[in-house]
């Protein structure tokens, strides 16, 4: 099958207009007649399910947390970037998709990019109007702030809460649309499989986490909003219930999957303390527009911060790209604190981290300034790890964080399967090979809130002929008895292990094997790794209670079950690149310095894959990319 | 340190729970609460009995769903701190915990510590939105806001719908987590033209829940994991005063 990436002809500026002028329309009286299925309510699905209702379509919102205002969107602490150029300082839409493009180390998709950048600044607008309560200056109009990788003051931010108060934004206009009885709402219901007849999709089986009970929902579009799969390194930035499930169903019913092994390891994460531990902590990556990050430049240097004079710290990413410093992109800041720590140089008692430190901040702006930018991120440190930032510097840690693969999407954000959508993180699309800082609110909320409602009109219209779906047709009954079966054959194997148990096993081999840095040994050595934690959790996992009652070892398992299988794609895509770009560092291909080699005339291209079976390799499409505007060359933030 | 666990069981919302101790020993100081209840499931599960159900999720204090009464308290013993956000460092070798869900007859026990919050929700589609459809804005510099306006407005806004406030309540109002929101709305001019709609729509939903009165013992104040101040409530007062007599004059 080959890929259609259905970019629109025409210069990159006029692409999204002519699309917008020349899509498909439904009218308000065939909206009424049309039902939209949207899985998860983090920012891309909640803003998409208000803005579908508010259009007129019928909207069904599935969430497994107890109220849409839980999702993971709500942890971003440090902004959202928006072209609005409020500053004066020479931003622009071009600028905004050339930074992306170029953090994203050439791996995205020229007019996806160009169309997330367009719309930027009409999410700022939109989130004020739903008074979202932005940092401000004293003239009343909004403040911005930098953020890695780019020269530019474009980041909007609401103290160190800015997820939270856009999620909110989005979790109120959805919640006047179920006031208004646009949309229906289920919370505590999990997705666990999609159904497909005569190719497209037609509805989705939940399970209703309070009773058990196995659900079908038909409806003329399912969308998928479902976050990133960062869990499968059981060690993540995520929140705990983050999980692939949703789109590996999709995948396994025929949706492709892009970039898989693309997955962000974010600099600044509070360091690994236990082996109880269930979670990393991030800190914001605003931290590092004033803090300064250093280690000892001897080994074993044990002596305390504050007992090592100046001349004998590293502030090794000063010193080693001057013109952005401290404030180099996320994969960049990532892998050269790893290489310190590699050499002997890390601190803290496992040697595992590095130091931010605030001292020459605090010298020189103050304590109260300092504290205004930061307090919350400072007092949150402290009541993690007991130790004063103030006074002591930060120790600091890369973490998984983001993953900029999922399922593989068009222009339109329809996967490969008509009338299945994905949006959000869990969309391969728009950030290539590493994510620049505050772009993943940006394009939640793009996608929710001013592409998809247009996009989908393009496949709604035609489904208005269709009819009615039936949740009696046989391909749900198909889908059904699956997932009743495989949880028969979870509770059946009454083992002797904790779900936990064997999540924590594959994520230390995805860590150490398919993490911050990849080779082909160690990717040959992940995959016979992954297979037998596997099996072993297939003969040994046990599952207490029952399957008709709320049970989260019975959620944890179903969606472990998954990451085993992801976890196996991850590598052979791993595998496959043989480049480094981005986030996906392969040690047999970086420059003299250390720095990621891509492989253009190679590797250009996103790696789409389909499901092939159980235990079957999966078959690798490509798509080419086409740079037409930006001329790749190699990243250099120096 | 070791430690003595007294934790409310309850297999259903129908079923008649029980407080059950459990025994934890080794358990490391800088293991946060909920860590600590990962660790005692684990040690369950190993011996074949079922593990606690609780709430969590995002385990950065800031998604509110984790939700514990922990020695009588709302998220526990620290102020301005989830239970997600509690570490073992603040309590002693051979403490004894109790441990019990949100006890309020509007969030009724689902299992164990897992209560039901649907009615926060339900308040907030009554009338804690702006009524702006996607497209509608205007650019977001039109209106400036005056600092001090939004940072007040932001203090309201900083609710994650936990629910201690609830919980901490002897009568289990929700009037701490309505004033948030009334408050945040009314305080920017993006609020304004719904303000009276609002604050009476979001207050006869609150009544209907089964949430009790207000009467200003401010326990909710001093739980809250954010700090919400009961000024607020202050100004929902006002609000509501304000909406009712505006509403007779029509």
């Amino acid at each position: 099958m080959a890929l259609d990436s259905k970019i629109p002809a025409g210069s990159l500026e006029e692409k999204w207009t002519r699309f917008r002028s020349t899509v498909k329309l439904v009218s308000p009286a065939n909206k009424r007649k049309l039902d939209v299925l949207v899985i998860g309510t983090g920012l891309a699905g909640a803003s998409a399910a208000a803005s579908l209702a508010e259009l007129g379509y019928r909207v069904s919102a599935f969430t497994f947390h107890d109220s849409p205002r839980r999702a993971h969107s709500i942890a971003a602490q440090g902004g959202i970037n928006a072209a609005k150029n409020y500053r004066n300082d020479g931003d622009s839409t071009y600028r905004l998709f050339y930074d992306t493009i170029k953090g994203g180390d050439y791996r995205a998709r020229e007019a996806n990019v160009y169309r997330l950048a367009e719309v930027s600044g009409n999410i700022i607008d939109q989130c004020v109007a739903q008074g979202v309560p932005f940092a401000r200056e004293y003239g009343g109009l909004l403040d911005n702030r930098s953020f890695g990788g780019v020269q530019v003051e474009r980041t909007f931010y609401a103290r160190g809460q800015t997820g939270q108060q856009l999620l909110i934004g989005a979790y109120q206009a959805l919640e006047r649309q179920v006031g208004l009885g646009n949309v229906q709402m289920y919370t505590r219901h999990e997705m666990l499989d999609v159904v497909i007849r005569n190719g497209r999709a037609v509805g989705i089986i939940v399970r209703d986490l309070i009773t058990g009970e196995i659900q079908r929902h038909a409806g003329h579009a399912v969308v998928l909003a479902t976050g990133g799969y960062g869990n499968v390194f059981f060690l993540s930035t995520n929140a705990m219930g983050c999980n692939v499930t949703a789109i590996w169903k999709a995948h396994k019913k025929g949706a492709f999957f892009g970039n898989p092994c693309f997955t962000q390891i974010h600099p600044t994460c509070l360091p690994q303390h236990g082996d109880y531990q269930s979670k990393l902590t991030l800190m914001s990556e605003s931290l590092r527009n004033d803090g300064r990050v250093w280690v000892p430049k001897a080994k074993g240097d044990k002596r305390r911060p504050e007992e090592i004079p100046d001349a004998e710290r590293d502030y090794y990413l000063e010193r080693k790209y001057p013109s952005f410093g401290n404030l180099v992109p996320r994969d960049i800041a990532s892998r050269a604190a790893k290489e310190v720590c590699d050499e002997g140089r890390g601190v803290g008692t496992t040697g595992l981290a590095v130091y931010l430190d605030f001292a020459d901040a605090i010298k020189r702006l103050g304590q109260k300034v300092v504290e205004a930018r930061y307090g919350n991120l400072f007092e949150m440190y402290e009541k993690i790890t007991g130790d004063n930032p103030y006074q002591t510097p930060m120790m600091i840690y890369p973490a998984v964080h983001y993953t900029m693969g999922g399922l593989w999407v068009d222009y339109n954000l329809s996967t490969t399967v008509p009338g299945l959508y994905a949006i959000g993180e869990c969309n391969f699309s728009d950030h290539g090979a590493n994510r620049l800082g505050a772009s993943a609110l940006m394009q939640g909320l793009a996608d929710g809130y001013f592409i998809l409602p247009y996009t989908i009109g393009e496949y709604l219209s035609g489904e208005i002929l269709a009819g009615k779906n039936d949740a009696k047709w046989s391909e749900f009954d198909e889908a059904e008895n699956a997932v009743k079966s495989k949880i028969e054959r979870l509770f059946s194997i009454k083992g002797k292990h904790s779900v936990d148990h064997f999540h924590r096993q594959l994520g230390k081999v995805m860590w150490d094997d398919c993490g911050m840095a990849r080779s082909k040994d160690s990717l040959s050595r992940a995959a016979v790794e992954i297979r037998k934690i596997r099996d072993a959790f297939w003969n040994d996992v046990r599952i207490t209670g029952a399957p008709n009652e709320l049970n989260p070892e019975l959620e944890k398992a179903l969606r472990v079950a998954d990451f085993f299988e992801l976890g196996e794609l991850m590598v052979q895509d791993a595998m496959h690149r043989e480049e480094s770009c981005g986030g996906h560092f392969r040690l047999e291909h970086q420059t003299p310095d250390g720095e990621a080699l891509r492989h253009d005339d190679q590797f250009m291209y996103v790696a789409a894959y389909e499901y092939k079976g159980d235990n079957q390799q999966e078959a690798m499409h490509k798509e080419d990319l086409k740079y037409e505007v930006v001329k790749p060359s190699q990243r250099s933030y120096k | 340190m070791n430690l003595t666990l007294k934790v409310w069981r309850q297999k259903n919302s129908s079923a008649k729970g029980t407080f059950e101790t459990y025994q934890l020993d080794n358990v490391d100081v800088h293991a946060s609460f909920l860590e600590m209840f990962d660790v005692l499931n684990e040690k369950l599960i190993n011996e074949g009995k079922e593990p606690v159900a609780f709430d969590h999720d995002c385990r950065e204090g800031i998604c509110g769903t984790c939700s514990m009464v922990i020695n009588g308290r709302a998220h526990g013993p620290l102020q301005n701190t989830t239970t997600c956000q509690l570490h073992m460092r603040h309590f002693k070798d051979g403490d004894t915990i109790v441990v019990e869900p949100w006890r309020s007859k509007a969030f009724p026990v689902l299992k164990d510590l897992v209560v039901d919050r649907g009615a926060f929700d339900r308040i907030i589609a009554a009338g804690g939105f702006v009524s702006v459809n996607t497209g509608q804005a205007p650019d977001a510099n039109t209106i400036p806001v005056k600092k001090e306006k939004a940072e007040l407005a932001f203090d309201a806004a900083a609710c994650i719908g936990c629910g201690a406030c609830v919980a901490a309540c002897k009568n289990s109002s929700a009037m701490l987590f309505v004033s948030a929101k009334v408050s945040h709305l009314a305080l920017l001019p993006q609020g304004n033209a719904e303000r009276y709609s609002r604050v009476l729509n979001m207050v006869a939903q609150m009544d209907k829940e089964g949430f009790g009165s207000c009467t200003n013992t401010n326990a909710c104040e001093a739980e809250c994991p954010k700090g919400i101040s009961v000024t607020n409530i202050a100004r929902l007062n006002r609000e509501y005063l304000a909406a009712s007599l505006a509403a007779q004059k029509k």
